[in-house]
């Protein structure tokens, strides 16, 4: 410092060079991936390009056929039911089971463990687990019936209407457990004094939680829908080893449409538009919060 | 723990520097992986093999809506491998054009593919601006309606000639606790399954007006609004069939489970290996009984450009091998498909690979929606037919409308 | 150098709190053992962790059995006649295609991915995070707000203009090209993690070896690396898991002779000969989910200390 300020304070590049040189990977991933590959995708949603990218401009004929085709309204459907419901009982699941664990509970390690460890497991073995147990023919619907209720049934992976409950209850086994160790990583983070306090002034338990503590854990949720709304919008994994989007269009999801539209309808500028409405609405909901949350506010 | 593994990595080093002196590695990519598919496979690698190169086998399970993806990004990613499977048809149109694919004109005017390949067809379409660009390895055809013979004993009814019987014959099969349709989840399934009904139905006529000519005023006629009644019980039939493979399909007529499967003549292999006996296990029915006329597709291998002389060598010899009277022979035995040449000697052949042969040799072929039909068209197909395959709550005339939007707009 | 020296008894001061911090539960104190708050408390508990096991138990029971007794129904049934075949099968005998040597070949493969990718995506990372973290320059935080921008990007959409990058560097289809890839996809969460890590530590550790001297690199090798290490093992345990599952990249950026085990797992399970054999599925399942598996049970602890020492503050 004492250096620099002796070379007379050189121009603005030379300012934090090193942290600069440091950064160069993460800008280049940034600016050349993120922000160079949607420009890219959104100028060739466009064209008409087929099976290669082709500069023959069409205007926005893609983008009216995405929007009358039926399948694309279902996939927009579909990920509305399950990005709310997944959000909500994500975050509540998630919340109750770290409130649970931090009562001091004994074997904490032995439950934590079993909550946690579907994470490890991929979405395409989470997948192919829940089409098991839930196949009619062999799985839960079939043992309720072999024990005598002949009329039961739950087929949510063969039934158009319900579906998509079925992925969900898949997707929330995998991902609960991250949830909850966020929690109560941030539980842990409270300090005594606020729970001492409370119970002086005899305030109920759920009231704490619910006004003093969870206001307080700001920061672990911020982090906690980042990762859990990230891994809404891009769900495809899961829908194609447990559902392959069946029955018919059930369970068809925006990032399958993209793929199966570029690659195997070989209709790259379709599959691009749909990029596109995802891209944008992804922009909508996090450039506002992403610039209040990393870029408005300046620190250290 | 994985001594085994170490042993097996070890071994297989060692092992490719001296079995391979003079030898050429050709990565070979296909979505070939059923039982009488990979068997069919086994041929074509044993008889490349024999040549004294090495067949690498690179099969990507799931169809080919799976592996498409990954080979055409391969091939535009620089990293293109020695051979790939594609259909025969428009799919790899692009990547030809582009510059993408090695020309195998040389090789097919020395194995005088044009006067032996037939039908005709087969070869227009592996040609682009009069060069060859592929080697068609065999045909296809989906207007087959498969039916178990046992699952008709059960259930007290004759085995159908028709379709028109057997959609009488329903019934009395699901009385019988039988699945009168088997069909699988996959979308393609669907669609060709309602292609099928068209042609068969319908007739010849129907069919070139509407995806040859992309006719969509016949496409809303009443001609096809009867096929889409047809469509209609077919989906009644195949209420309940919850398999997502078409070979799970299959086998649950293999097993007597299910009545019929309308089902390209590839579901054979799955029949000759579970042991069936055309005529006595299982009966096939070209043309569902009603129009034999049968609408050639198939597979081909393309070649991608490969800047390497020994890779391009072999590229030829693979290319050879596969039209090869013999290979043709005996690869669509096991495949239960169509050998690509005329003046092959396919005595071998059980019942209904003779009748289909009889139907060529008539000169009853269609051209298959692969090659009519772009991919984007056939996509869209394939997402109305499943939709309304699965789901009761679109009506027949629904369907037909949103049929008519997708031929007026089909290219 | 002294100074250094009480820069480390601060950090050895700061370790001890994130150390208690970490650790303990914080409710209040249990009374009775059979008390009606218990009996909920562990009621819930338990009916819980029977939904998070019941898919664990089916898949392990289901692939000690043989494929009749599958055939005649409940998939809760404990083995009548326990096998290991499925198992031998899914590793050494599985075919696809021609190949019929199961995972075994996949498993080296997806090591040799893991290894390099996983130390090549935390080192950028943990980099990045450090300087937006300690050394903002212009235009740092915008770079950071696209990162977190794509880390909501689905990774199908960024395919094509992915293949046209590597295609261009001529990295397609080599180790280097996928490691790069796995590097970029990993680089918002981890850099998000790194970030607010460091920013989480006392800044006074910071400006004092500012003070002394110490520059860029020697402030993050010496002073951050060292107490960075709850976080590098919350950030490999993330990594690991997330390379180990990959199918997506695997699949398109590698060849046959190089597949990850994944890929040999999806050939496994959809080629179909005949009937699914379900016990073989499962077992191949297992085996492919092992590595992480493993990683959670021996560092799961591990793991929400490190995300307790820091991660989520903001």
């Amino acid at each position: 410092m004492v250096k620099q300020a002796a070379a007379g304070r050189p121009n603005h590049l030379f300012r934090n060079l090193n942290s600069k040189i440091a950064s160069i990977p993460m800008i280049l991933v940034a600016t050349v991936i993120f922000l160079g590959g949607t420009i890219w995708t959104v100028f060739y949603s466009f064209t008409n390009s087929r099976l290669l990218p082709r500069l023959s401009f069409v205007g926005i004929e893609q983008y009216e056929r995405l929007w009358a085709s039926s399948r694309w309204i279902i996939s927009i459907q579909n990920l509305a039911i399950y990005g709310i419901l997944s959000l909500i009982f994500s975050l509540v699941i998630g919340f109750m089971l770290a409130a649970l664990m931090d009562q001091k509970i004994r074997f904490e390690n032995t439950f934590r463990t079993i909550f946690l460890y579907p994470f490890a497991l991929s979405f395409i073995v989470t997948g192919l687990v829940w089409q098991w147990v839930l196949n009619p023919e062999f799985g839960v619907q079939s043992v309720v019936r072999s024990l005598g209720w002949t009329s039961f049934s739950f087929d949510p992976l063969y039934n158009p209407q319900i579906v998509i409950y079925g992925i969900l209850i898949a997707a929330l086994w995998q991902g609960t457990g991250l949830v909850m160790c966020l929690m109560l990583a941030g539980l842990r983070g409270i300090d005594e004094d606020i729970w001492k306090a409370a119970r002086v002034d005899g305030i109920p338990m759920w009231r704490t939680y619910l006004f003093v503590v969870i206001p307080m854990m700001r920061p672990v949720f911020v982090t906690t829908l980042v990762i859990i709304a990230s891994g809404i919008v891009k769900v495809y994994d899961l829908v194609v080893a447990q559902t392959s989007g069946g029955p018919g269009n059930a369970s068809e999801v925006p990032a399958k449409y993209v793929y199966d539209y570029m690659f195997q309808a070989q209709n790259l500028g379709q599959g691009f538009a749909a990029s596109t409405m995802m891209l944008l609405t992804v922009a909508i909901i996090i450039i506002p919060w992403a610039y209040l949350e990393f870029g408005g506010r300046k620190r250290g | 723990m994985n001594i085994r593994a170490m042993a097996a990595t070890l071994a297989a080093t060692v092992a490719l520097p001296f079995g391979l002196a003079n030898a050429t590695d050709l990565e070979v990519t296909h979505w070939w992986t059923s039982g009488g598919e990979a068997a069919a496979v086994g041929e074509l690698a044993k008889a490349f093999d024999a040549t004294g190169n090495k067949w690498i086998d690179g099969a990507i399970a799931g169809s080919g809506s799976t592996a498409r993806p990954i080979m055409i990004s391969r091939i535009t990613g620089g990293d293109p491998m020695g051979a790939t499977q594609f259909n025969h048809g428009r799919q790899a149109e692009e990547l030809v054009q582009e510059g993408l694919m090695r020309d195998l004109t040389e090789v097919a005017e020395k194995g005088k593919w044009k006067e032996v390949i037939r039908p005709a067809s087969l070869l227009d379409s592996c040609t682009i601006d009069g060069k060859i660009y592929c080697a068609p390895v065999n045909i296809h055809s989906w207007q087959w309606l498969w039916l178990s013979n046992d699952a008709f004993k059960t259930a007290g009814v004759p085995v159908p000639k028709d379709w028109n019987e057997f959609v009488a014959a329903a019934p009395k099969l699901k009385e019988a606790g039988i699945q009168p349709l088997a069909l699988g989840g996959q979308p393609w399934q669907a669609n060709g399954l309602f292609d099928t009904l068209i042609i068969s139905i319908g007739g010849k006529e129907i069919y070139e007006k509407v995806y040859q000519e992309k006719d969509a005023e016949v496409a809303a006629g009443p001609e096809m609004a009867k096929i889409f009644q047809a469509a209609s019980q077919a989906r009644d039939m195949a209420k309940g069939s919850n398999v997502q493979d078409w070979n799970q399909a299959t086998n649950m007529v293999i097993t007597g489970k299910a009545g019929g499967q309308i089902m390209g003549d590839w579901a054979q292999g799955e029949f000759q290996i579970a042991g069936k006996t055309a005529g006595t296990d299982y009966s096939c029915l070209p043309g569902l009984g009603l129009n034999e006329y049968l609408a050639t597709g198939g597979d081909a291998f393309y070649f991608p450009l490969i800047e390497d002389e020994e890779k391009s060598k072999a590229q030829d010899i693979l290319a050879e091998t596969i039209v090869d009277p013999k290979v043709q022979v005996a690869f669509n035995l096991k495949k239960g498909s169509l050998p690509v040449r005329g003046d092959v000697d396919v005595a071998a052949a059980n019942d209904c690979m003779k009748k289909g042969i009889d139907i060529l040799a008539k000169g009853s072929v269609l051209i298959s929606t692969d090659q009519l039909l772009s991919q984007d068209t056939q996509k869209q197909k394939e997402d109305l037919m499943s939709e309304f395959f699965a789901s009761t709550s679109i009506t027949p005339e629904d369907a037909q409308k949103r049929f008519v939007d997708i031929i007026a707009s089909a290219d | 150098m002294a100074d250094i020296g009480t820069l480390n008894r601060t950090a050895a001061g700061f370790d001890a709190v994130a150390d208690r911090v970490a650790s303990g539960p914080r409710g209040r104190r249990p009374r009775r053992a059979l008390s009606p708050r218990n009996i909920m408390l562990y009621g819930t508990l338990f009916v819980a962790a029977l939904y998070y096991l019941l898919p664990l138990y089916v898949m392990v029971v289901t692939s000690l059995k043989g494929m009749p007794e599958i055939r005649m129904g409940n998939i809760f049934s404990p083995p009548m006649e326990i096998t290991f075949e499925p198992w031998v099968k899914a590793w050494a005998e599985a075919c696809t295609g021609l190949n019929c040597d199961g995972l075994s070949r996949g498993f080296w493969n997806s090591v040799r991915i893991l290894v390099p990718s996983v130390v090549v995506s935390i080192a950028v990372a943990s980099v990045s995070g450090y300087s937006l973290a300690n050394w903002r320059f212009k235009g740092s935080e915008l770079f950071f707000s696209i990162l977190i921008i794509g880390a909501f990007i689905p990774y199908q959409v960024m395919i094509y203009p992915v293949v046209i990058v590597l295609r261009e560097l001529g990295v397609y289809g080599t180790l280097t090209g996928l490691v790069i890839v796995h590097t970029i996809f990993g680089m918002p969460i981890l850099t998000l993690l790194f970030r607010n890590y460091f920013a989480s530590l006392p800044v006074e550790l910071f400006k004092a070896a500012r003070i002394d001297g110490a520059g860029f690199w020697s402030i993050y090798f010496r002073i951050m690396l060292p107490m960075a290490l709850p976080i590098f093992v919350v950030a490999m345990i993330l990594q690991v898991t997330g390379i180990w599952n990959d199918f997506l990249f695997g699949v398109v950026f590698t060849r046959p002779d190089t597949y990850p085990m994944t890929v040999q797992l999806n050939n496994i399970v959809n080629s179909v000969q005949g009937v699914k054999e379900y016990n073989v599925n499962m077992a191949a399942t297992l085996l492919t989910g092992a590595v992480p598996l493993i990683v959670y049970f021996v560092s799961g602890r591990l793991f929400v200390r490190g995300i307790a020492a820091g991660a989520v503050k903001g």
